[in-house]
């Protein structure tokens, strides 16, 4: 039987396990929101702005680790996708964009609401496909998933002409799917691994560092087995954070710019650094010709264009990070007993140890609410069971020193673009991947303005999402730089002109709470995360508190500003 | 240092964007590209030279290797080929300069394809110093317009052993 384009996206959707599509309707995806209601496997979640849609496919997509998959219409439709395109690419979130675009014959003739939205995110997704012919709509389709979730995941975007919705055409779904120009590599080179185990083997001072890709594979376990079988202590990237629980004794905590005091002296002094799923941002590094100036360093990506990018790498690994580690593990099984592995890295463990408890991650009480505090009590309440999105800024960075993430696809943050607004749109989208778990929002009073349209979206699906804003009545972050490197010239970044937070829940129909003390904390959170409603708490905290510790740009990683 | 890549790529719209985009957007140089159809229906061959230290060399191949539609990527740095590229100038050639850039012409055995009373159309191919050289050389005489291709390459059949 024939199908229009529009019933065979649709039923391409369904082949693909799609459960839930974050969209909004315009004039050049009318034809698929006409069809929508006759696929009832297919929920759809109305946002309130594009960028929302695209933010919140992500969030269900770090959540569950499906394909996320979010549905437009085009010109102002589309280009409102950006953003949430580019924050995926750069944290390598498998989504797949739907954008409607104006007819095949109109195309080039700037059309109404004609943008040409390939050409546009071409440098921020994986790849992208205008679909002119009806023929090939199942088959791109099958491809644009295959694409999203396979190798290095990313968003890939296709763009769906609305005459194309229209058209008739047999609907085959392919089975099976080949590309001759994209094979990614995800078993390991075996002889790389042994250069790898003969590394491990020598190291005295051997550190593992966690990135994304740990998450990104399910590749905790392994990463765990290979940390405790040999005790090597844990470092992660901000991506890294619950690749490896944050209570264990061997995890040193995040490195970097705002990392702690022993994962940044770790990597400055290790000898072998097995880098599993990173790819060394600047913000990792710090000034890359001192970064980790002893080590040899041994790094696992399923992307080649990670390895040597940034760091000379002394073993490149091309691979999937599971099958990597599990790989090592392997070889290192069989020359366990060539070590006692429990005295032999006694002298280093005990270092780390010395440099964890001389510079814990650590504020000063004086008597006023402190972020910090905050965020540690949200982790004592939800005793890390909880999913985690953060805005980005001061409360992203502190979220980070101070939930102590315990499990893979609990923290759901912007690491890469760095995306201011991210967090709301995001926690409706893990929300939807988990009715039942508790999702909380750690934002800033800045970036929540950012998408708190988004509000509306989560009362009226009934999604209990917790809003907690860290409100300072600034830009923190950006004053923080402002106070350290720009002499206290607080330039725009004071934001104490807000809304009235509480109402604004209220206004939405959602519920709001307001602390302004400590003492008032524990209680207040506690009934907000009770509450089946969605809620705001608006928590006032000390507004000139600074993210410590802090590398400032371009320096080294031992040259931390500390408490 | 100059490398000269060999690019096989799905032929689809988009496709050169795609590989100019990647240079333009992380600040790669593209000294010339030559696109154009392969034997094989749907694949075409791009070859582009580009320059820059080993660190750059390997990273723009293996992001043109990460391109969807990029089938293969040949440098050909470490192999023997034969490299060519064409040039068309036209040359200010009034009566007491003819028979001089004629001779330089004969010299890098060039063809001369249009003639008029003033000036002489010149066809020169060979590698990229070969062409440099006879611009060099021509333009004391005055060279009044120029097209030139990128470089095309091909593998040498016999490689040196390694």
């Amino acid at each position: 039987m024939e199908l229009t384009g529009a019933t065979i996206l649709l039923e391409s959707l369904k082949k693909e396990g799609v459960d839930v599509v974050f969209g909004y309707p315009g004039g050049a995806v009318l034809d698929i929101y006409n069809e929508l209601p006759r696929h009832e496997e297919i929920r759809h979640v109305l946002v309130r702005h594009e960028q929302g849609a695209v933010h919140a496919a992500d969030g269900y997509a770090r959540a569950s680790g499906k394909v996320g998959v979010c549905l437009v219409t085009s010109g102002p439709g589309a280009t409102n996708t950006v953003t949430g395109i580019a924050t995926a690419y750069c944290d390598s979130i498998p989504l797949v964009v739907l954008t409607g675009q104006v007819p095949t014959p109109l195309i080039g003739n700037d059309a109404f609401q004609e943008v040409d939205i390939v050409g546009i995110t071409r440098p921020c997704t994986k790849h992208n496909y205008l679909v002119k012919d009806i023929t090939k709509l199942a088959s791109t389709i099958k491809e644009a998933f295959y694409l999203a979730r396979s190798g290095r995941p990313g968003p890939v975007l296709v763009d769906i002409p609305k005459d194309v919705q229209n058209q008739l055409c047999e609907f085959v779904y392919p089975d099976d799917i080949k590309m001759r120009s994209y094979n990614p590599t995800y078993k390991p080179n075996l002889n790389q691994l042994r250069r790898a185990v003969d590394h491990i083997m020598m190291a005295k001072r051997p550190l593992i560092f966690a990135g994304g890709g740990v998450i990104t594979s399910n590749a905790s376990a392994e990463l765990g087995e290979l940390a405790r079988s040999l005790r090597i202590p844990v470092v992660g990237s901000l991506m890294g954070l619950g690749g490896f629980p944050g209570d264990d004794p061997l995890w040193l905590g995040m490195l970097g710019m705002h990392g702690t005091y022993a994962a940044n002296k770790a990597v400055s002094n290790a000898d072998v650094i097995i880098a599993a799923g990173a790819r060394f941002d600047d913000r990792v590094t710090g000034k890359l010709s001192t970064f980790a100036p002893g080590a040899k360093i041994i790094h696992i990506d399923i992307d080649p264009t990670s390895i040597r990018k940034n760091v000379e790498v002394h073993v490149p690994v091309v691979g999937d990070c599971r099958h990597a580690l599990a790989g090592i593990q392997e070889i290192v099984n069989t020359r366990m007993a060539e070590k006692d592995w429990q005295g032999v890295h006694g002298d280093w463990i005990r270092q780390v140890e010395e440099w964890r408890a001389a510079q814990p991650v650590t504020y000063i009480e004086n008597g006023t609410l402190k972020p910090q505090k905050v965020v540690e009590t949200i982790f004592e309440l939800t005793k890390g069971e909880a999913i985690i999105t953060t805005e980005v800024g001061q409360n992203q960075m502190w979220t980070a020193q101070f939930y102590k993430f315990r499990k893979p696809r609990t923290l759901l943050t912007s690491g890469g673009l760095g995306t201011m607004g991210y967090g709301l749109p995001a926690a409706l989208g893990a929300q939807m991947a988990f009715p039942d778990r508790m999702v909380i929002d750690i934002a800033g009073d800045g970036s929540i303005q950012m998408n708190s349209q988004e509000l509306m979206t989560a009362v009226c699906n009934r999604l209990p999402v917790k809003i907690v804003i860290l409100n300072n009545g600034f830009l923190g972050m950006v004053r923080q730089w402002q106070e350290l490197f720009y002499k206290r010239n607080y330039c725009n970044t004071c934001m104490d002109a807000q809304p009235d937070f509480v109402k604004l829940a209220e206004a939405y129909g959602a519920s709001g709470y307001r602390v302004t003390e400590e003492s008032q904390l524990e209680s207040v959170l506690k009934e907000a995360f009770a509450n089946p409603n969605t809620c705001i708490i608006d928590v006032h905290v000390e507004r000139e508190e600074n993210v410590y510790p802090m590398v400032p740009a371009g320096a080294s990683l031992e040259e931390m500003l500390l408490v | 240092m100059r490398h000269l890549l060999s690019v096989l790529v799905e032929n689809e719209p988009g496709v050169l964007s795609r590989v100019a985009g990647l240079f333009s957007g992380r600040g790669f140089n593209v000294d010339s590209l030559n696109v154009a159809p392969t034997l094989e229906e749907g694949v075409s061959l791009m070859t582009i030279t580009t320059t820059g230290d080993d660190q750059i060399v390997e990273q723009i191949i293996k992001q043109l290797r990460k391109l969807v539609t990029v089938i293969k990527v040949v440098d050909f740095q470490d192999l023997a080929a034969v490299e060519r590229e064409m040039a068309l100038m036209k040359v200010y050639a009034e009566d007491s300069r003819r028979a001089e850039i004629l001779r330089i012409a004969d010299i890098f055995r060039c063809k001369v394809v249009d003639v008029s009373m003033n000036e002489l159309t010149i066809e020169a191919t060979g590698d990229h110093g070969k062409i440099e050289a006879i611009i060099a050389l021509l333009t004391r005489f005055g060279i009044k317009e120029i097209a030139r291709t990128g470089t095309v390459a091909m593998r040498r059949s016999m490689q040196p052993e390694s």
